[in-house]
Formats: C-alpha cells, sequence, structure tokens
C-alpha cells in the first residue's frame, strides 16, 4: 500500500546522475556517483545513506522527476541507516503522535492550516489575513518531517489519518474545499509528495506565498515600498514545489524589495543546517550556515526573509548576530503595508 | 470570597519579594516589615488560614492585608503561570471582605469616610477642588478636545497642586485643546478600589462616566497615574469607554515640535510609577521626555521599569501609611538607591509618587543634594531656559 | 514568655519580634508536607551582636532556637519542633566584600542568591557565585550549610565545598571563625587550617548559628551554551554522565526523566550547560563534549537534541523558575523532594525506585539529578500535591517517607533530610560515627538549645 512512484529503469538509463552530482555535501565524481546510484537501486549498502543532509534537493535536481529523495529515504529506513540518533527520532515520534483530540470545528474562508505550528497563530494577523481562521496540530500535522528520520513507514501510515482529519473535521464541517499552508512542507506534501506514494489528497492546497501575492496586490494601495535588500532562505521543502519559487519574486516586486543576488538562493540553497545538527554533524552545520549567511552579508541583506519556521528558529540567531534582520514573509509584507 | 479557588496554589516561594533582575527587596510590605506575614506569599497564606478558621481577622491580619501597595511587583516577578495574574485581585478580593464586616483599620476607615462624606480624603469642601487652576487661565470644560482630570492629590495636596499646574502650563503653552471640571470633578475611585470598597469605587466611577458622557467628553488626560489606570481599565468595564491618556503621553506626543527647551543641566533618574509601569506598560514615554531634554544626564537606577521600587503610597497606602514610615520604607530606601546611583533629580510622574519621595529626602536627609521634580516641571525649568 | 518577649524586644527593636498569632501560623510550617510546629517567638536580629545576645539569652533561659535563612528547604528543617524561637536571618543580607583576584565574596548569612548575582552583575561582571535550582530569594548561607548544589555544581562541587570559612555564634553564645579568616585579614579558604567548618555544616541548625561565610566565586563567561543529549536506555546514562564529567570542561550536568502516570514517558535527557570567553572556545567545547560520548553517537543510542533558541534560554536560566513552576503541577501549590546523594553508578537503579514508588503510590514522579563534580550526584524524586486536599498531602509525606528508605537501602543519602528521615538515617549510621556527633553536640550546645528534635534517635 501506497508504494513509492521510483522507476528504476529512469535512473538506469540517466546519463547525468544530478541527484548526486548536485549534491552540496556529497563530492562525488561522476562514475563514482553512477556507482552508488546503482549500489542503492540494489538495496546494497551505500555512502549516501550516511552522507545524504535529508535536504530534498535531490527532488528538484532529477530532470526525470524521478524521486531519487524520496527513494533514498526508502533505502535509509530499510537497512535501518538511521540518519539521526534513534532515541532523538523516537522521541519526536511520542512527542508529535497523533493526539486523537480533534473536534470538528467550523472555520470560515481563508483558512489557513498552521500544521505543527499553532504557536505560530499571532502571526495570521492584520490585513492579510483578515477575517481568516486557522487549524494546526499534531492531529493534523503533514508528517513529511520524517523524511529527515528515515521513516517513510510513519509517514504512510500517519498521513492519510491526517488527510481525513483535516477533511473530516474542519473542511466538511465549514464546506469548504482549500486551505492555505503555512508552511510549504504541508503544500509539498499534499501536492508532491502525496502523489509520489500514490496518497489521496481531497481538498486543494494553496501556497501561502501565491495568498499573500494576491492580497498584496487586493492592498495594492496601502503599500509603501520597502526599498530594501532581503536576503531569501529557501527551506528544504521548497525543492518538492520549485514551481512556487517566483512568487517570493513576485512578493518582494510588490512591497519593493529586493532580493539579493547571492550564491546560495535559488536551486543552489543551503540547508539551514537544523537537520544537519540532528545529525551530529556539528562541524558541518557550522560550515553550511557560515558559507550561507557570510554570504547574505555580503550581499548586503539587511533582511533575512523565511518561509519556514524551522528554519527561522534554527537561524535566526545566527543572523541576527550579522546584524541582519530575521523575519518570516508575511510580516516582511505587514512592514510595507505599515503594520 | 473572589479567587478563593486559586489561594492554595500560591507555593510562597519567594520570587515576589524580589525584582525580576533580583536587584534588591522590591515588595514594599515584606521590605519594610520584614516578617514572612507581610510577603505576597505570606499574606496568601494567612489569608487562607482566615478563610479556613485557623486565624482570625485581627487588627495585625489587617495590617497585613492593608499594607500591600499593589505595586504588582508580585505579579511581575511570580514564577507561576497560573496565579501570578491574580496575585492582587487576591488582596483586593479579601480587602474587601473585610471592608463587608465594616471592621476597618481606622487609617482606611477615615479615608473611605471621607471619600464618601466630602468627595475627597484631604478634608477640604469641594468647592475648593479646582483652586489649582487659579491665575493659570485655564478654562473650564467646556467642548474641548481633551478633559485634564486632576485627581484627588492632584487638587489639594500642595507638592501636587505644583505638579497639577506644570501640566496645566505646559499644556497651555503648547496649544492643547483642553478643559477642566473644576468643583465638579470627583474622586477617580481607583484607591478605594484598591482599598476593597467595591461599591463607593463603582459609584464614584458610574458619577464620573455619567458626567463625562453628559458633556460630551471622549478623550481624556490625568495627572495621575492611579486616574489613568482607572479610568483606562475599569471605566469601560461599568460602560464608561473614553480614550485615556497619561499627561507623560501627550506631553511625548508634543515635546518636540511645540515646546522648545533650553537646558536643564542635572544627573536626573526616573522613578517609574507603579500604575503607569507595570500596571499599564507606559515605560519609555517619560523616559523619552527627559531625554528629550537638552542637557539632562540621564541615568537609569538598578530597579527600573518592570523592576522599579514603588514608592510605597500605592492600593491606599499614601492614607493610610502604612509604609511611609521606618529607615526600611519603600520610599526611603529608593531614594537612597537615587543617590548610591549619584543623581541630583529623581524624576517622576505621579503626585502620590512625588510626596511620597519629597517626603523620603526630607527624612535623609538628603535636601541639599537631591530635588524630586515631576516631569512636567522639569520641561518647565528647561523651557524657561529657552525663553 | 512575656520576659524572654520584652528582652527579644530590647535586643532586635520592637518591630522585628513576634509572638503574634499570624508569624506564629506561618514560622510553624514551610512549603512541603511536614506537619506544622509552632514557635513561641519570631525574631529577626541585624548583626552578629544580636544574634550573640539572642543566644546568650536562650541559652539562660534554655529556650530553643531555630535559625532560618530562606525557610525553603521544604522538608520542614525550620520548624520549631520543640517550641522556642525561629530566628529568621534575613535582614542579615549585606554582601561584605569581593575579591576579584582571589575570586571570593564575603556576605551575610542572610543574603539572598539573587541580590548576590545581581550585586556581582552589576559590580563584578567578570564573576559568578553559583546558584541552586532554589527561588531567588533562597539565602547563600542556608544553602551552603545544608550541603546544596547548584549551576556550577560540575566545576566546584558541593556548596559547602566552595565555602572558604565562616563567622558562628555558638550555642554558648561566643562568636567563632572558621578558615582561614581565622588567622588571617583574607577569606580565601578552609585549607590549611583543621576544618572546623565541618561543624556547622550539614548538622541542621543543631551546633550554632553562621552570621558571616566566604563563598569561591568562578568566572562568568560572556558566551554560554547548553545541550541536551537523548537517549532511550535508562542504564546508559551512569557512562554518559561518566563520560561527559571526564571532559572537565562543563559547569553544570543534570538529568532528568519522569513518570507520569497515564503519559507518555518522554526519554531520559542529560542536560549539560558550558561556558566560554570566545564563540571558537565555544565550538571547542563543545566539539569535545559531544567526542566524549562519541560511541553512544556511533551507535545511534544517542545523540544531541537540536535546541529552538528559546529552550536554550530556559536552559541557561539561573536560578531558574521552573523547578518551582512544579509546584503547580496538580494546581494544588504544592511539592516536596528526596534529594538523595549517591554513587553516579547507582542512576538506574535510584530511576528503578522511583518507577516503583510512583506505581505503588499511584502518584506522579518527576526524577532529575544533578551530578556534583564528576563524583557523586544529588538523586531527586519529586511528588507534587494539592496543598487544598489532605489526603493529597499525606499521599506525597508517605511516598516521601518510602523513597528515603528506598534511597538508603540503594546505598544513597538522603539530603537535607526531614526529622522522621534523619533517624532512618541514624539508623544506617556507624555507631561511633553517631556518637561523635553527639559528643561534639554536647560540648558546643551543652543545654540543648539549637533546633532540637533534628539529628535525633528518639
Amino acid at each position: 500500500m501506497y508504494e513509492l512512484k521510483f522507476n528504476e529503469k529512469i535512473c538506469e538509463k540517466c546519463k547525468s546522475i544530478d541527484c548526486l552530482m548536485k549534491c552540496q555535501y556529497m563530492d562525488l565524481g561522476l562514475d563514482e556517483a553512477r556507482e552508488e546510484w546503482k549500489k542503492l537501486i540494489r538495496g546494497d549498502d551505500s555512502r549516501v545513506l550516511g552522507d545524504c543532509a535529508t535536504c530534498y534537493a535531490c527532488e528538484e535536481y532529477c530532470p526525470n522527476k524521478n524521486h531519487p529523495f524520496y527513494m533514498i529515504v526508502e533505502r535509509q529506513e530499510e537497512k535501518k541507516a538511521w540518519p539521526v540518533p534513534i532515541p532523538l527520532t523516537e522521541q519526536q515520534l511520542l512527542v508529535m503522535r497523533p493526539r486523537g483530540r480533534i473536534k470538528p470545528q467550523k472555520l470560515r474562508a481563508p483558512v489557513v492550516n498552521m500544521c505543527a505550528f499553532p504557536m505560530l497563530q499571532g502571526t495570521i494577523r492584520g490585513k492579510l489575513f483578515e477575517g481568516a481562521s486557522t487549524f494546526g496540530g499534531y492531529d493534523v500535522f503533514c508528517n513529511i518531517m520524517w523524511l529527515h528520520f528515515a521513516r517513510n513507514s510513519t509517514i504512510r501510515e500517519r498521513l492519510p489519518k491526517m488527510i481525513d482529519n483535516i477533511r473530516n473535521n474542519y473542511l466538511k464541517e465549514s464546506g469548504v474545499d482549500e486551505f492555505i499552508c503555512f508552511h510549504d512542507e504541508c503544500y509539498g506534501t499534499y501536492t508532491h509528495l502525496a502523489p509520489a506514494f500514490g496518497i489521496e489528497v481531497p481538498f486543494k492546497p494553496i501556497h501561502l506565498f501565491e495568498y499573500l501575492t494576491r492580497k498584496l496586490d487586493a492592498l495594492k494601495k496601502q503599500i509603501r515600498p520597502l526599498n530594501e535588500k532581503v536576503a531569501y532562505q529557501r527551506p528544504c521543502s521548497n525543492r518538492l514545489v520549485p514551481e512556487t519559487q517566483h512568487w517570493v519574486d513576485d512578493i518582494f516586486a510588490r512591497i519593493g524589495a529586493e532580493r539579493v543576488k547571492r550564491q546560495y538562493d535559488r536551486e543552489n540553497a543551503l540547508c539551514c543546517a537544523g537537520t544537519i545538527q540532528a545529525q551530529q554533524k556539528d562541524e558541518l552545520a557550522d560550515d553550511v550556515q557560515k558559507r550561507n549567511i557570510d554570504d547574505m552579508a555580503a550581499a548586503g541583506a539587511k533582511y533575512c526573509v523565511f518561509n519556514c519556521p524551522a528554519c527561522f528558529f534554527t537561524m535566526k540567531d545566527l543572523v541576527a548576530e550579522r546584524g541582519i534582520i530575521p523575519i518570516l514573509m508575511s510580516e516582511l509584507c505587514h512592514i510595507a503595508l505599515g503594520e | 470570597m473572589k479567587h478563593e479557588e486559586l489561594l492554595h496554589r500560591c507555593f510562597r516561594c519567594g520570587w515576589c519579594k524580589l525584582p525580576v533582575n533580583f536587584m534588591d527587596i522590591n515588595c514594599p510590605s515584606y521590605l519594610k516589615y520584614r516578617f514572612e506575614t507581610y510577603s505576597p506569599g505570606g499574606r496568601l497564606w494567612l489569608l487562607r488560614a482566615w478563610l479556613t478558621g485557623d486565624l482570625d481577622a485581627s487588627d495585625r491580619f489587617k495590617e497585613v492585608l492593608f499594607s500591600c501597595a499593589t505595586c504588582k511587583n508580585c505579579v511581575e516577578a511570580c514564577g507561576i503561570p497560573g496565579i501570578k495574574d491574580h496575585l492582587v485581585d487576591m488582596i483586593i478580593a479579601a480587602r474587601e471582605e473585610i471592608v463587608n464586616t465594616g471592621k476597618l483599620p481606622p487609617s482606611i476607615r477615615n479615608y473611605l469616610t471621607e471619600i464618601y462624606n466630602r468627595g475627597n480624603p484631604f478634608k477640604k469642601p469641594q468647592s475648593e477642588r479646582g483652586d489649582w487652576a487659579k491665575g493659570l487661565d485655564v478654562p473650564v470644560y467646556n467642548g474641548q478636545e481633551y478633559l485634564f482630570y486632576a485627581g484627588d492629590v492632584g487638587s489639594f495636596d500642595e507638592s501636587g497642586i505644583k505638579m497639577t499646574r506644570a501640566v496645566a502650563s505646559l499644556f497651555l503653552n503648547a496649544g492643547i485643546s483642553f478643559g477642566i471640571l473644576g468643583e465638579n470633578e470627583t474622586s477617580d475611585g481607583n484607591d478605594v478600589n484598591a482599598l476593597g470598597e467595591k461599591a463607593l469605587s463603582e459609584h464614584l466611577a458610574v458619577n464620573n462616566i455619567d458626567q463625562f458622557t453628559k458633556r460630551g467628553i471622549a478623550r481624556i488626560i490625568t495627572l495621575s497615574p492611579h486616574a489613568f489606570n482607572a479610568m483606562k481599565n475599569a471605566y469601560p468595564l461599568l460602560g464608561g469607554k473614553f480614550e485615556v491618556y497619561h499627561y507623560t503621553q501627550m506631553l511625548n506626543k508634543i515635546i518636540k515640535d511645540k515646546l522648545p527647551l533650553g537646558s536643564f543641566k542635572a544627573r536626573v533618574t526616573y522613578h517609574d510609577p507603579c500604575y503607569l509601569g507595570r500596571w499599564n506598560g507606559v515605560y519609555l514615554e517619560p523616559r523619552n521626555i527627559l531625554q528629550s531634554v537638552p542637557g539632562l544626564d540621564y541615568m537609569e537606577m538598578g530597579r527600573n521599569m518592570n523592576s522599579a521600587l514603588c514608592c510605597g503610597g500605592g492600593g491606599g497606602n499614601y492614607f493610610s501609611d502604612m509604609l511611609g514610615s521606618g529607615q526600611d520604607s519603600s520610599a526611603r530606601r529608593r531614594v537612597r538607591e537615587a543617590e548610591e546611583y549619584g543623581a541630583e533629580v529623581v524624576a517622576v510622574a505621579c503626585p502620590i509618587c512625588k510626596k511620597m519621595l519629597e517626603d523620603a529626602v526630607k527624612d535623609e536627609g538628603l535636601e541639599n543634594q537631591m530635588r524630586v521634580m515631576d516631569v512636567a516641571q522639569i520641561v518647565i525649568e528647561a523651557k524657561r531656559k529657552q525663553a | 514568655m512575656e520576659k524572654i518577649y520584652n528582652e527579644l524586644k530590647d535586643i532586635v527593636g520592637a518591630e522585628f519580634v513576634s509572638n503574634q498569632p499570624e508569624e506564629l501560623f506561618i514560622y510553624s510550617r514551610d512549603m512541603g508536607t511536614m506537619l506544622p510546629a509552632a514557635p513561641d517567638f519570631v525574631v529577626m536580629p541585624d548583626s552578629t551582636e544580636e544574634v550573640q545576645k539572642i543566644v546568650l539569652l536562650a541559652n539562660r533561659e534554655g529556650v530553643p532556637v531555630v535559625p532560618m535563612g530562606g525557610g525553603l528547604v521544604l522538608s520542614g528543617l525550620t520548624r520549631a519542633l520543640k517550641g522556642g524561637m525561629v530566628m529568621d536571618l534575613k535582614r542579615m543580607n549585606r554582601i561584605l566584600e569581593v575579591n576579584e583576584t582571589s575570586r571570593y565574596a564575603l556576605v551575610e548569612a542572610g543574603t539572598s542568591q539573587g541580590i548576590l548575582q545581581a550585586y556581582l552583575k552589576r559590580h563584578h561582571p567578570g564573576l559568578k557565585h553559583s546558584i541552586p535550582d532554589a527561588p531567588p530569594i533562597a539565602t547563600v548561607g542556608g544553602n551552603v550549610l545544608i550541603h546544596g548544589s547548584g549551576h556550577l555544581s560540575q566545576i566546584g562541587g558541593f556548596h559547602s565545598e566552595m565555602l572558604n570559612g565562616m563567622e558562628a555564634v555558638l550555642p554558648t553564645g561566643e562568636i567563632v571563625k572558621t578558615g582561614s579568616c581565622s588567622a588571617s585579614p583574607y577569606w580565601f579558604s578552609r585549607a590549611p587550617l583543621p576544618d572546623l567548618s565541618g561543624l556547622f555544616i550539614g548538622w541542621a541548625g543543631t551546633t550554632g548559628i553562621v552570621t558571616k561565610l566566604s563563598i569561591k566565586l568562578f568566572p562568568a563567561h560572556p558566551y554560554n551554551d547548553a545541550r541536551v543529549f537523548i537517549t532511550g536506555d535508562i542504564e546508559l546514562i551512569a557512562d554518559v554522565l561518566h563520560r561527559l564529567t571526564g571532559t572537565q570542561l562543563t559547569e553544570d550536568i543534570t538529568a532528568g526523566v519522569s513518570c507520569i502516570i497515564g503519559r507518555v514517558q518522554i526519554f531520559p535527557m542529560v542536560i549539560i550547560n558550558y561556558g566560554a570567553d570566545t564563540k571558537e572556545e565555544l565550538t571547542w567545547k563543545r566539539n569535545l563534549i559531544r567526542a566524549s560520548v562519541k560511541k553512544y553517537i556511533d551507535d545511534k543510542t544517542g545523540g544531541f537534541a537540536p535546541l529552538p533558541p528559546a529552550s536554550r534560554a530556559d536552559l541557561l536560566k539561573a536560578p531558574n523558575p521552573q523547578p518551582t513552576q512544579v509546584a503547580d503541577e496538580k494546581k494544588g501549590g504544592g511539592f516536596e523532594y528526596v534529594g538523595s546523594i549517591m554513587p553516579i553508578e547507582l542512576f538506574a537503579g535510584a530511576y528503578n525506585i522511583g518507577v516503583e514508588i510512583s506505581k505503588k503510590f499511584g502518584i506522579d514522579n518527576l526524577m532529575a539529578a544533578r551530578i556534583i563534580g564528576g563524583h557523586c550526584m544529588m538523586f531527586s524524586y519529586t511528588y507534587t500535591f494539592n496543598r487544598a486536599i489532605d489526603a493529597d498531602v499525606d499521599l506525597a509525606r508517605n511516598a516521601l517517607h518510602e523513597t528515603n528508605n528506598a534511597v538508603l537501602k540503594l546505598g544513597g543519602i538522603p539530603w537535607k533530610a526531614e526529622a522522621p528521615a534523619q533517624k532512618e538515617i541514624i539508623k544506617h549510621m556507624d555507631p561511633n560515627t553517631f556518637q561523635l556527633m553527639n559528643r561534639l553536640r554536647s560540648v558546643l550546645d551543652p543545654k540543648g538549645i539549637m533546633n532540637p528534635g533534628n539529628w535525633e534517635v528518639g
């Protein structure tokens, strides 16, 4: 049940092995990459299992959309090549387990799915979210996070229940069939991961940045252009939905922000290093964070804007130490709206 | 008793005795009396014992209860989220119970009686209430933008009157559209409420709300943080919804554009009034004003903002004087702290703080090296230099 | 009684002595489960001389004296078990000297932890002292004298080991000094003299009243970090602690595990705090700390959890409000704990005791350990109760009593033990040791006026 749609034959014909050759955390020659990938497909041990930073990027790099990252995670789990110490994973599984406490609730559009971040509900405010209602918590957690823990089995087990929970307790009750994903992990889950595993999604997720773009158009007259340089910290999850990237530029254009040109943006973005820390690779995490923030500083960014709350919490102090203001995208928009 | 169900949840851990920055004992009654009984936790435990019949409402029990200055240091410092917001509410609720018995400490009974009989605790006739404005050309309220509310201390106490006149002068000078109620003004009820006389405080509030509404008053500037608190937080619960400002908030708005200033050369510190700071979160405006004055050497005491030490006059203690005397009275400790930090002027923004600290400066023999000045008085002096 | 009361008034002033029901009520109890025991008076001296006069009076009249600091031990040690007077020492809270170079502070015994910390931050920002997990109003003197520990105990051991010397008033009224200050104007150490400070530490106030003390201070580093090591196997914890303490790089190591009825078991976690003068040094320490437990990281049986900034900030707080907040766990305003001192290798055994007692009594048990200098630990079993429900208080008291006994059986020793637990300790104690204690006390306190009812068999 819920088989990953991965086609070995596509990989056999692949000449570029972009999934590994473009990886920013493994330095492989083409022959080595091909050999390691073959090992993975065969189910043999491979250094990829241990060296993978679980940044999702190869999902974007693969020109054939053959889900190389999901396949790596499958193999990690099969081989018990746990990227994160077992007790950290097990504790996290307990902490983020569904509570079964969900109760049907009537919501009013626009509906924002806060997923595992209901504590950030305070950011759903102001003109951008006027009249919005929210839901969130571990009973509606998208569970994509377990990709970092080699636990596709948990996603297979929990995600369909979450989808049912959302539909039965919020959407059906409210007569709505779409919601805004506060985090693009959710958007990636419902538009990319679920189809890759054959999990049915009976509602329409809307990317937060798409919603913000629309709202900014409606509030156009009230926008005071920021005229500031802004670095964007592109999160792992956006690797699943690169087609949504343009909304960052669209929003910036509307609020008068300049997306600074820098080495580690767009396809070349670096992970916030939170998962690398969980993998106990502190030196690598230090290096990744330093290169990333040095890059922002060199580009003259005043703000570093985040989509992912986990990236925000991991990097905010480090960014602030360098004199760059860490901020969520919606908060940056609030500033432009004078809020 | 209201909030009775919370009493036993106080662990008496004592976080409440210190400010959040731990610099020194910051509960005025504990500072003066030093017995555990006079600490916030001790007081709550005694209340519970009284309610369970283990203790009587003795004179000492009442002294413990009524010596709380309602300064909210305990609310700020308490480590138990489930009860901290209601610590002072519990004290006021217990006072209400004692008020209902009719057996009050004499100083408190006298205060409440005077308010009831004459509308003010200074034993002065109501007709003299507006006398503070004599010679100032302050208009009686007649549809101006703001009502300037002087309050009991600002209307009748000599030191308070100086402060009221200073504020009114600045507003006149800056062309603020305001009027006063003069002999028609009545007590705000804040401290009456803090002493547990709920019915009288509501009566005063309703009278004020009624009068303000009839006169079409929408915006109020208060001299005292106590009146500010009552009108901002208690009146809306009784239907009185006004835009309420403390005078420092208004002064802060106009100081740069409408009040050209000369210099005021002195080392100045600011003493936060509890009903402005901890009760209402107004910390920055008075500081902005002071820091706008040319030549003024501004410095903070160690206990500042939410860690400020109360003057000891809150919660009715200005009138009952349970905390006013002795080496370790709050006010005396406060001026000693100001002295330790080298302040030549202690700036205040409350007529009660002003009087309490002025007396403390005298008691400490510091008259020759330290002045207590209201923020508005400092601005006026600086303005004179400019002229 | 009236005569004594009047004499006390003459000594400290009328406002600082009380025989009123309100004070007798509050001073007859602490926040724990021990039953009230009322004094006849409460007195608050302001100087060593006043303490001396009070003690001379008490000695003459044969009136018990119970010295009290913060009154926060929770185990009822400041209750007047045989009446007499509780001497609240918190008016004696002056900070008398800070020696920057030799890193010590001389304070009056009633000085609170919080006020000393604030004073050092203001006047000596490069120095700090070890803060216990008690509220900031807890006194420096009280905590040293009960063998407390705190957030620098990995560097300096028990707070009693951070003591350089003291001034004390003997039960017979003499004022004595112990440590270097007895032979030098400096209060720098207990060595090289006979260590008489031990006559007053751990005695629950039965040998005299300490009025001044000098404690060691430590560097206050500008860069600080906390890490949390998690493992699923309780049996591994002792070795993890052994490895971490072996680095000699940490300021504080604590381990926490809870047994909460009906709640999912959270994994044991070890919290490691450390500081440095530069970021590079902090990173270097982090790497060495991680290297010490590499074995477990490599075999995936343990690892460090990434911490959100807010959690990290919470872990670095000292004093930390969280231990106090336990009191509201049941919305009941009460908790007490058995803090037992034991060797590190008993961690798993100590945990098992907690689980058994939790199950037997049907009571939540929050267990934690602070590692003391890599040599032993204070393993605590915390039981919350609802103060408004007598049966709940009784349940906690019984669980505490059983825990004390189980700890002794395991080879640990209850710390700042309640009077009943002291009797249990005496049963386990070498008889000659207890005899020596009694001989010393009979010399120091021939009339037995000091906190009677403590360290007694009967």
